[in-house]
């Protein structure tokens, strides 16, 4: 059985090619939502969504307000705005004022799954030049849930990992390699 | 049940029962990190805290407001979108004598402005009437000064050429150190004025209705019962335009639209009723 019902990953500089080496290695048995805020700069995430369809076994898609974090599939959150989940598994978004320089926020998204999703959650946090993710993690960690936050050492860009691990350290410590193998470790049926 | 809900549903109910305010049916989790914040901002200690300033301080509700309302925006925020009202919609305006525009959640004014420059382009703007309306009356307040930080511009100003403009988005403004001040005759045809989406009336008939990223906060009830009032507010045929991620598939009322242009959210009164309803 698995311990957990939903996986949320944030990453900022260096994120597209940690989600490359990552997504790969997700278990196309996986019957969870993941969800995925990752700083890209540009206007749409249609690009992303695409690089990173290519590489995972699970759907890859843009999240729709209103629609259910629906289970097997990757939601990436739309740029522009941040992306919320709501007590009934289901995604809102805002165009609130940026939090951490940044829109959508990695903490935004993880405070709120935090809320909706409690101890059954599963927090990734990677590279990133900022410390967006830091507040998200203790959130997560706070309610119980399950917080893995990539080695800095290992990472592209390691202030991200950094102020997540001094500020509310971490369960798990890991190389991008091991992070795919602990998520299928948490999460599949 | 939670104690910090307990007080989120305490404090809504304040709001509504002494200043007629009504945020029972806003999305959840946005309208708690607003009410949070306003806790740090004024130092409250506990939304409960919160609750006993709004129900004894006859001044806390304007703040409370402001906080709650989050006027935030740019001009020419996706410029495909104007790009597609020009090509789409104004061609439809240009047959009525007098058109009517409102726009809903107008934040501090920058898409008004935006709209504005786009029908003095057009040459439609000496027939148009545009009614901005917002809740808050601070942003309405700051939406008819016309006044923004100087290091926007930069943003707009590409924006508006993405979007279509035909001049340079510097002939709109002057501007004075850290500030921009639009031209004040691009509010020679804006009337401003305070309007709640969710406990006001239908006001006008309009032939466009521009309500972007204000309808994001609402439940899906609120939503359906919103686009009903816009329905009831448009001429036949007229247009209203929703902000790019809205989603209105689990709104009834969405039946009585039809897609002008999908990726934009550009609809037209009138349906075939059609429209499949999501779950
Ligand atoms: C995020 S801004 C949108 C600004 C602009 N339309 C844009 O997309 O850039 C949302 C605005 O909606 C207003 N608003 C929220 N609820 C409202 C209500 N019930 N009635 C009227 N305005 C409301 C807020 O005060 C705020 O100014």
């Amino acid at each position: 059985m698995s311990t957990h019902d939903a996986v949320v990953m944030g990453c900022s500089a260096g994120g597209l090619s940690a989600l490359q080496r990552v997504l790969p290695g997700l278990d196309r048995h996986l019957a969870v939502p993941v969800v995925l805020c990752c700083h890209t700069g540009s206007a749409d995430v249609s690009l992303l969504v695409e690089l990173l369809a290519r590489v995972c076994p699970l759907p890859v898609t843009e999240a729709q307000e209103r629609a259910p974090a629906d289970p097997g599939v990757v939601h990436v959150a739309p740029s522009g705005y941040h992306l919320l989940v709501e007590d009934n598994f289901r995604f809102s978004l805002s165009v609130d004022a940026r939090v951490a320089y940044a829109r959508p926020s990695i903490d935004v998204l993880f405070e709120t799954a935090a809320e909706a999703w409690r101890e059954r959650l599963v927090a990734v946090l990677m590279t990133g030049a900022n410390s967006d993710g830091a507040n998200g993690i203790a959130a997560v960690r706070r309610a119980g849930g399950y917080a893995v936050v990539q080695e800095p050492a290992t990472a592209e860009a390691d202030v991200m990992p950094r102020a997540a691990l001094e500020l509310a350290g971490a369960d798990a410590c890991l190389t991008l390699d091991a992070i795919a193998a602990k998520i299928n470790e948490l999460c599949l049926p | 049940m939670d104690v910090e809900d307990i007080e989120i549903q305490l404090f809504v109910r304040a709001m509504q029962l002494r200043h007629g305010y009504d945020f029972s049916d806003y999305a959840p989790a946005s309208l708690k990190r607003r009410i949070q914040q306003l806790v740090r901002t004024h130092d409250a200690g506990t939304i409960s805290g919160l609750t006993t300033r709004l129900l004894h301080d006859q001044d806390f509700l304007r703040k409370a407001v402001e906080g709650l309302s989050v006027p935030v925006s740019e001009m020419f925020r996706d410029p495909p979108v104007f790009r597609a009202l020009r090509d789409k919609v104004f061609p439809v305006l240009a047959s009525y004598a007098e058109i009517n525009i409102w726009q809903a959640g107008c934040a501090h004014g920058q898409e008004v402005y935006s709209l504005a420059i786009m029908l003095e382009e057009a040459g439609l703007y000496d027939r148009t009437r545009i009614y901005a309306t917002d809740f808050n009356d601070a942003a309405l307040a700051a939406a008819a000064e016309g006044i923004y930080a100087t290091r926007d511009a930069r943003d707009w100003s590409r924006n508006y050429l993405e979007a279509g403009g035909k001049h340079s988005f510097s002939d709109y403004y002057s501007a004075r150190y850290e500030f921009i001040k639009l031209d004040r005759r691009l509010r020679r045809h804006v009337t401003f004025i305070n309007h709640n989406l969710v406990t006001d009336k239908v006001f006008c008939e309009a032939h466009l209705i521009l309500c972007r990223n204000v309808l994001i906060y609402f439940s899906n009830a609120l939503q359906d019962r919103t686009l009903g009032l816009f329905r009831d507010s448009l001429v036949r045929g007229g247009f209203l335009c929703l902000g790019t991620r809205e989603n209105i598939d689990f709104s009834p009322a969405a039946a009585g639209f039809t897609d002008i242009d999908q990726a934009m959210r550009i609809y037209q009164a009138g349906g075939s009723g059609a429209r499949p309803l999501a779950r």
